[in-house]
């Protein structure tokens, strides 16, 4: 819920107004909000509008079409006018849509409200009711209700209402429960505010715009649904009318005069649409996880666009090179650089640390050498990856997908995440070798579990069929590996492969590539943020930092004689048993004056 | 697998029990009197006490609860005052014809949802996208019924190629082709709104997943896109995806209320209608009670569908 975090109803003033102008800025919402207004101010102004009575029937001039003179939308079965029938109809729908929603809300919040903030055996009893009300069909309970009271517009209003007030409670409730025990309320308590004083002004507020959007999500939805009883002839009865009874009685004359029906259709339409669009773009507003756009696709593969084509081969390249690559994020027509111009390269059997802080594009290096960078969209505006001497990035699409998992495989951070929750390590490892190689399912299963054994997981014939749930951090990395191996690639890029470990199978894993490396010759690109580890495996270092390669060397010259300030405090970051406090006074000149932000 | 149906279907059953009060205390407070409601207002007393008898209104609330719960259980829901014939026959009757409308629906709305969905949330922001979330907005504020006389007026009227009305023509009709005929209109308007929610959902549940570290991990393994989006963001997609549908089946059912009415479908929905216009509340109460079971039944399924997916949820 922490992510949820909702505005404070007291907010300053400037940002209420932003929030107005958010609303404004959604198109879709301002239309809504223009067109319910407009029909809002129609419904309002019905008395004093120049229209005939609703009620005066009129036989002679019964079911004239629209545009009829003296009907603008002509009469109905009994002669009445259409036009004014539906001003006035409308105004009646609007108004039984309102108030259910109020009920609902001012019963459903209570309801929520206490349940959520009393906890406990009260909250269960009460959200157990609240979940068999819900385990009815919405309508039928309604159904059920307005057969007990009896048809008539107000019953109908009081069972769309009841039948409504599970969201509310439902909703409201788990908003309460999520702030029963924030510090602001426990403040209140402590201070000796009663209870009562607590929920009115220490909950309400903060559960308010969750109350505002269920309302306006939801009051539409009651428009529709008490329209659809008057519809059915449970609603509104004559000479009552609101727009669902208008098209229940429109219907005996479906064929021969269909405007009767249709006229009054079109208006609940436009009635429940505008209101939708209104009520959508409220909750984008007072949700701000939605207002964010957090919820971007990330983009399938990276965009190349290179403003200058490189040579597409190199004669006598390392098995990888990267020459001058820039890497950037779109963020609508602008592209924020994130790796300005790196080149280094990687010989056969041979690992290479790519090293330095969060956010200084050492990932986005890795993952733009096969167009990996999805989130937020990645563009690849200069430079060249060279496999073999081969430029990676001027192969068509699936040619580059084929080199993904195939020459070049990649082992991510965190094995929790990186793997499918939902299929098992073996299926997966399977997976990664049909991808690549031509096989019956049954091979590629037994090539799984040897490639278990491989990377060092014991019983793998039966832990090939467990979930990554099943596994421990250790285990799951292995699977990483494993499935990183299984087509035997000539390099692979390990993007922080140890981070999310604790530090005994930190070092366990590393011996792993380690031993990998040695025993097949693969070439190691290894992403991290610890000197310790790269001192540890690497022959080589490059150290970045703000999308720029600041120091190259090998790894022995680099830590014995450091060049750049930023390598310096790197190295010094590594804390030494029994420096202790030592360790402080060392690091702390190096971090004052210019770059202390780092 | 089979003790986590076994153990969920067992939670199932408090559910029903609770259907079967609030069902039971809803009729109970009727006001008035429902014998005289029956007879109007001219019975006799020996009549209004053979009624009250007959209905068993002269025993306590709970006694009246147990005597009623032992009666469904028998088969017997009641008599039906107005039809003349015992409840669940009728119910019954009608039933198949529900099951066939809202069946039928069902699987339209999810597979069309999730096709929406899908596109919609692979072509994000596109023209694509643009299309569906407009569709989407419009199917979600039409009234159902309306449109379901709109699709009257153009394919049965207009284009005189469907059938306006019933579930079978009247003279020639009883084979498949015939039923399929006259299903496409309803089944089609009854689908519309919960298509609608269910591509919402879709866009949203799969936009959530694309961003996941494990459809990196994917790509990373040179799956092809088409693998990538349907096998494996799909397949994570899908668990939350199928309690929504299971949630849909509760609107389509009670949808069909509406969609009975206006196609003269001989479901359940148009007999409930009707039963409550003439205030016939031993139907209403069993037509409710079956309804409601059913959809209680279609969400463990969902819920049992969504274990088998997700094995994280079994333990």
């Amino acid at each position: 819920m922490s992510e949820t975090a909702l505005p404070s109803a007291a907010a300053p003033q400037s940002g209420r107004l932003s929030s107005w102008q958010l609303l404004m800025a959604n198109r879709l919402a301002a239309v809504g909000l223009f067109a319910l207004s407009a029909i809002l101010l129609i419904a309002i102004l019905a008395p004093i509008l120049p229209l005939p009575d609703p009620d005066i029937t009129d036989q002679p001039n019964r079911l004239l079409p629209p545009l009829s003179p003296g009907h603008l939308l002509g009469t109905d079965h009994l002669g009445r006018d259409i036009l004014s029938r539906l001003i006035w109809g409308t105004q009646v729908s609007i108004l039984v849509g309102i108030s259910a929603t109020a009920i609902a809300a001012l019963i459903g919040s209570l309801i929520g409200l206490s349940a959520g903030y009393v906890g406990g055996k009260a909250d269960n009893i009460m959200m157990r009711l609240i979940d068999m009300l819900m385990a009815f069909p919405y309508i039928l309970l309604a159904l059920a209700i307005v057969a007990v009271l009896g048809p008539g517009l107000l019953n109908a209003l009081y069972a769309i209402a009841v039948v409504n007030i599970p969201f509310f409670a439902r909703n409201i409730r788990g908003v309460t429960l999520s702030i029963r025990h924030s510090e602001f309320v426990d403040a209140a308590r402590l201070s000796g505010k009663g209870h009562l004083a607590i929920l009115f002004t220490e909950v309400l507020p903060n559960v308010l715009p969750v109350i505002v959007i269920t309302m306006s999500t939801t009051v539409g939805w009651m428009i529709l649904e008490t329209a659809g009883l008057s519809f059915l002839g449970l609603g509104a009865q004559p000479p009552t009318s609101d727009l669902g009874s208008m098209l229940g009685q429109g219907r005996a004359q479906l064929f021969t005069a269909p405007h009767v029906s249709m006229v009054p259709g079109i208006m609940i339409f436009l009635l429940v649409m505008s209101i939708n669009l209104l009520g959508d773009g409220i909750r984008d507003v007072l949700d701000p996880r939605l207002r964010s756009g957090a919820l971007n696709r990330p983009m399938a593969v990276t965009t190349i666009d290179r403003a200058v084509k490189p040579e597409p081969r190199k004669a006598n390249a390392a098995l990888l090179e990267v020459a001058n690559l820039e890497t950037g994020f779109r963020s609508g027509n602008r592209v924020n650089a994130a790796v300005k111009g790196v080149s280094f390269s990687l010989n056969k059997g041979e690992c290479l640390g790519l090293i330095g802080e969060s956010g200084s594009g050492k990932s986005v290096t890795a993952l733009s050498l096969l167009g990996l960078v999805a989130s937020p969209p990645g563009v690849i505006s200069n430079g060249a990856v060279y496999l073999d001497g081969e430029d990676v990035l001027s192969q068509p699409d699936s040619q580059i997908v084929a080199q993904r998992g195939g020459r070049v495989s990649y082992v991510f951070q965190d094995p929790l995440t990186t793997l499918h929750p939902l299929f098992s390590v073996g299926d997966q490892i399977a997976e990664a070798i049909t991808a690549h190689q031509r096989m019956d399912g049954k091979t590629a299963r037994a090539q799984a579990v040897e490639l278990m054994e491989t990377v060092g997981i014991r019983d793998a014939q039966q832990r090939a069929s467990a979930y990554p749930h099943e596994l421990s951090g250790g285990q799951r990395q292995r699977i990483g590996i494993a499935m990183a191996l299984a087509n035997d690639p000539d390099v692979i890029i390990a993007d922080e492969p140890t981070t999310a470990l604790d530090v005994t199978v930190q070092a366990r894993i590393l011996e792993l590539l380690q031993k990998l490396r040695r025993e097949r010759g693969l070439a190691l690109l290894l992403i991290t943020h610890d000197f310790g580890v790269v001192a540890q495996i690497c022959d080589r270092v490059a150290v970045m930092k703000d999308g720029e390669i600041v120091e190259q060397g090998e790894t022995s010259d680099v830590l014995r004689a450091p060049q750049h300030a930023y390598t310096k405090r790197l190295i010094a970051c590594v804390p030494e048993l029994g420096v202790g406090r030592a360790f402080l006074d060392k690091v702390r000149p190096l971090f004052s004056g210019k770059g202390a932000e780092a | 697998m089979a003790s986590y149906i076994i153990k969920r279907l067992l939670t199932a059953i408090p559910v029903i029990i609770g259907l079967s009060i609030i069902v039971f205390l809803i009729m109970a407070m009727i006001p008035g009197d429902p014998a005289l409601a029956l007879l109007g207002s001219y019975a006799t007393p020996e009549n209004v006490a053979r009624i009250n008898r007959d209905l068993g209104l002269d025993r306590s609330l709970p006694e009246q609860y147990f005597i009623w719960v032992a009666n469904l259980v028998q088969g017997d829901f009641g008599r039906s005052y107005i039809l003349n014939r015992p409840v669940i026959d009728e119910v019954l009757e009608r039933l198949s014809a529900t099951l066939i409308l809202a069946g039928v629906s069902l699987v339209l709305c999810s597979v069309f949802g999730l096709i929406a969905g899908i596109v919609s949330a692979v072509r994000q922001f596109g023209w694509t996208d643009r299309i569906v979330t407009f569709f989407v907005l419009i199917g979600i504020s039409m009234p159902a019924f309306w449109l379901g006389l709109i699709f009257i007026l153009v394919f049965a009227v207009q284009l005189r190629v469907l059938p306006a009305s019933g579930m079978y023509a009247v003279y020639g009709g009883g084979d498949l082709p015939d039923l399929l005929r006259h299903l496409i209109m309803p089944a089609v308007t009854l689908a519309i709104v919960a298509t609608g929610v269910i591509a919402r959902l879709t866009r949203a549940a799969m936009l959530e997943v694309l961003r996941q570290d494990f459809v990196r991990t994917a790509r990373a393994k040179g799956l092809n896109e088409r693998t990538v989006i349907f096998k494996h963001a799909l397949r994570a997609a899908l668990v939350s995806i199928i309690p929504v549908i299971g949630v849909q089946a509760g609107f389509v059912l009670g949808g069909a209320v509406y969609i009975e009415t206006v196609f003269q479908w001989p479901g359940l929905g148009a007999m409930l209608v009707q039963a409550v216009s003439t205030r016939d509340l031993l139907l209403v109460q069993g037509g409710v009670l079956v309804a409601a079971t059913l959809y209680v039944l279609v969400n463990l399924a969902a819920d049992v569908a969504q274990a088998m997916l997700d094995p994280r949820l079994k333990s």
